[in-house]
């Protein structure tokens, strides 16, 4: 369509993909996938529970759905419960279409691994335990990939202080209490 | 795990770690190799040695400051790693529209001038590693020229943190377009000095020709972007699938190549920097004047000497410096391509002035560890050429 | 090559030893290929080009192995997974050996205080020279080397005869 400039194709290709592949979904896999309104970037983007993840993936694939773009960890510590997410993108290629899939689980849940599927998802998911604690049924070889190997804890959860071990160290001479912050928000919240 | 096991299976395999500190890893990787005589069967890398904590040390500072840990990730190239995040973020506020056109003209050369100098790296200790001693030289020797005008525009040589989330930090310095100018004057002629001595020499060809080849469908399984994708046959591109900063009014072609093999990885770079040139000379003919900065004092600082003579913007001053300004609640994912790749960034707030969540997706850190699956059947000896294919930048891997 | 004398034993033969034995140091140091991060990419710039050439003070060879080098610039962040590969480095480095802790985050932990980051090279291994940066402009290096070497000619406790002694 080479008469649409390149942001009304990428445009067009998202309107689709939301018009058509979302609600394929959503009926393919009732109760276990759900839509979510769209945020800035305007990518449509579904809840999907974790057991159900391996399947609609799958599923995703066979409709044109090739690349997945990456694996992403968020920890929503303390805004909701359950606290993390794990965030896949998925592209279609050589079309534009792209649709994020979010899987919502709190420490305690296990979510399947893509890595059979997706070579990729191997490191990633690997990152993702490393820094979250998630852990993927499935994986072969879920090892800290990031950190040393006897890390203890999962730096990138909210609720791990900034300075790691330092921090839980208490003091003789509390040397970083009278430091200079110069930043000001709000007051510190618990566990901070 | 599963190398002792295969060692038992087969006891005359042997185990070689090249190590972290290494002299041909460009970086500090790890790769235990499974060794059958010189024959590699089966390679895997270990990462994390970089390890920064940049995603955590991001929550703790506000939107504008996440900018200067962000630049030192793929430490290469900071202007891509800076203005990837900056349109993440500009996104997420939904000021896309609203920067001026000289900042984005600005964005663009200064990207393609960083594209060429990460190029220049990759192919300098590249074809060093080959055996080539002239290019490190040639190559380091012309990047200095690039970060001659970075050191004028931004004040450091790298990791300038110059782009802004509302533009750019202050405006370009006066004789701009003459460095820039001078800059594309010598550089074709010194790329093309670069390519004489690899391309067609025996000894690169018998090196790399065929040497780790990957087809489509393993590239787009390994999640390859960039020159390793685009060396299958497919012309992934960010610029042009899902254009940003204009790049949608440039006239460029993206290099292609069918073969997947090393030989194609250092073709297509000498072919992607002669289009960089192009591009940068057609944003340099059409750099326009005016502001470089939104209007917007809510999220940019007034200028100073407004700022000695009316109260709202000793405010606004103020304000910002302390606490920064809100991003809407909200998840937005922006790629790039930055030279190694489609450099994502996959940005969550929760209203406040700092980010929730700044997830980098690595493009390098994808190359590497696609290494244990083009590495298997190749010997010892192609290995250092093969992990400078990749062209992996261990602060991105790691971060 | 003044006689200056570097310990009290000695006499006029031993001082003049020790001084040579300076001189010859000092213009022969080898820098070990030690980058980490960004500013490996500035320390590579001072062996490759006639702007910052090391090899005008000796520096030209930089070794990979440590058992042939004599000093360990360490440019970059060093992480906790890399501490016992910096310290069995350092270890396999013959006396005598210095440390140049080039940049903010060898230093001093730079940009990053959190828990993946050492804050500072000198909690792991004694450091001689920092230089501060980030990233230290190659200018920046070759003044901390010229710096090194004036130690070293004049009065660094691990130079000259001590070696030997």
């Amino acid at each position: 369509m080479a008469d649409l400039n390149p942001h009304e194709r990428v445009q067009q290709a998202l309107q689709r993909v939301a018009a058509e592949v979302v609600p394929d979904l959503l009926e393919a896999f009732p109760g276990q996938v759900e839509e979510i309104p769209l945020t800035a970037d305007r990518i449509p983007q579904v809840f999907v529970t974790p057991d159900a993840l391996e399947t609609v993936a799958l599923w995703l694939k066979g409709k044109g759905f090739v690349q997945l773009v990456d694996v992403a960890g968020v920890d929503y510590w303390p805004h909701r419960e359950p606290r993390f997410e794990v965030v896949y993108h998925f592209r279609e290629l050589p079309n534009l279409g792209m649709i994020r899939l979010r899987v919502r689980c709190s420490e305690q849940d296990q979510v399947p691994s893509l890595s059979r599927i997706w070579g990729m998802a191997n490191p990633a998911e690997r990152e993702v335990y490393d820094q979250f604690g998630i852990i993927f049924k499935g994986h072969p070889n879920l090892k800290r990939i990031l950190n040393p190997d006897d890390f203890e804890g999962h730096p990138l959860r909210r609720d791990y202080p900034i300075r790691g071990p330092r921090d839980l160290i208490k003091l003789a001479m509390p040397a970083d209490e009278g430091r200079y912050r110069p930043f000001v928000s709000e007051p510190p919240e618990e566990g901070k | 795990m599963a190398l002792k096991e295969q060692q038992q299976e087969k006891k005359d395999h042997m185990i070689l770690s090249v190590g972290p500190h290494h002299p041909a890893t460009h970086g500090v990787l790890r790769v235990v190799l499974e060794l059958d005589g010189e024959t590699i069967v089966s390679a895997q890398p270990e990462t994390g040695f970089l390890h920064t904590g940049i995603e955590k040390q991001a929550e703790q500072l506000t939107w504008q400051q996440a900018i200067t840990v962000i630049d030192r990730m793929d430490y290469v190239s900071s202007f891509t790693n800076n203005c990837g995040y900056v349109l993440a973020v500009e996104k997420a506020l939904g000021i896309t529209d609203r920067i001026p056109p000289r900042a984005t003209v600005a964005r663009v050369i200064l990207m393609e001038l960083q594209r060429i100098a990460s190029h220049l790296i990759f192919l300098g200790t590249g074809i060093f590693d080959l055996g080539g001693m002239a290019a490190i030289f040639w190559a380091f020797s012309l990047r200095d020229r690039i970060l001659d005008i970075f050191e004028a525009v931004g004040g450091v040589r790298f990791h300038t943190s110059y782009i802004r989330i509302g533009g750019l930090a202050k405006d370009l310095p006066e004789n701009f377009k003459e460095m820039v100018e001078e800059f594309l004057k010598l550089a074709p002629g010194r790329i093309e000095e670069l390519r004489d001595i690899s391309l067609e020499n025996p000894i690169f060809k018998s090196r790399t020709k065929g040497i780790a080849k990957m087809t489509y469908e393993q590239a787009l399984a390994l999640g390859q972007t960039g020159h390793m994708i685009r060396t299958t046959g497919s012309d992934y591109d960010v610029r042009k699938y899902y254009p940003y900063c204009g790049y949608e009014n440039y006239d460029f072609k993206v290099p292609v190549y069918q073969d997947g093999d090393l030989w194609s990885r250092f073709a297509i770079r000498f072919e992607e920097i002669f289009e960089s040139l192009k591009i940068i000379r057609q944003a340099l003919d059409n750099l326009p004047d005016g502001p470089w900065l939104i209007d917007d004092r809510k999220l940019v600082l007034p200028p100073k000497a407004e700022v000695k003579e009316s109260m709202e913007a000793l405010i606004h001053h103020f304000k910002l410096v302390q606490y920064g300004f809100d991003v809407p609640a909200g998840e937005v994912y922006q790629c790039i391509e930055s030279p190694k790749g489609e450099l994502g960034f996959y940005v969550v707030s929760d209203g406040r002035n700092k980010p929730m969540r700044v997830r980098v997706r690595p493009p390098c850190f994808y190359s590497i560890y696609s290494l244990s699956e083009i590495l298997k059947g190749h010997m010892v000896s192609d290995l250092v050429a093969v992990i400078a294919g990749c062209d992996p930048i261990f602060g991105e891997v790691d971060r | 090559m003044s006689g200056e004398v570097v310990r009290g034993d000695g006499g006029f033969i031993t001082t003049t030893v020790d001084s040579f034995l300076r001189w010859a140091q000092a213009n022969s140091i080898w820098p070990l290929t030690f980058g980490l991060a960004c500013c490996a990419i500035e320390m590579m710039n001072l062996p490759s080009g006639p702007q910052y050439d090391i090899a005008q003070w000796g520096s030209e060879a930089f070794r990979s192995s440590p058992r042939q080098a004599d000093l360990m610039i360490v440019s970059g962040r060093l992480s906790n997974k890399m501490v016992p590969v910096i310290q069995q480095v350092y270890q396999q480095m013959p006396e005598p050996k210095w440390v140049v802790a080039m940049g903010a985050c060898a230093s001093s932990g730079g940009v990053f205080d959190n828990y993946a980051i050492v804050q500072g090279v000198d909690k792991v291994i004694p450091v001689d020279i920092y230089v501060p940066g980030c990233p230290p402009s190659p200018d920046a290096v070759i003044y901390a080397i010229q710096k090194l070497r004036e130690r070293i000619r004049k009065n660094d406790p691990k130079g000259g005869l001590a070696v030997y002694g």
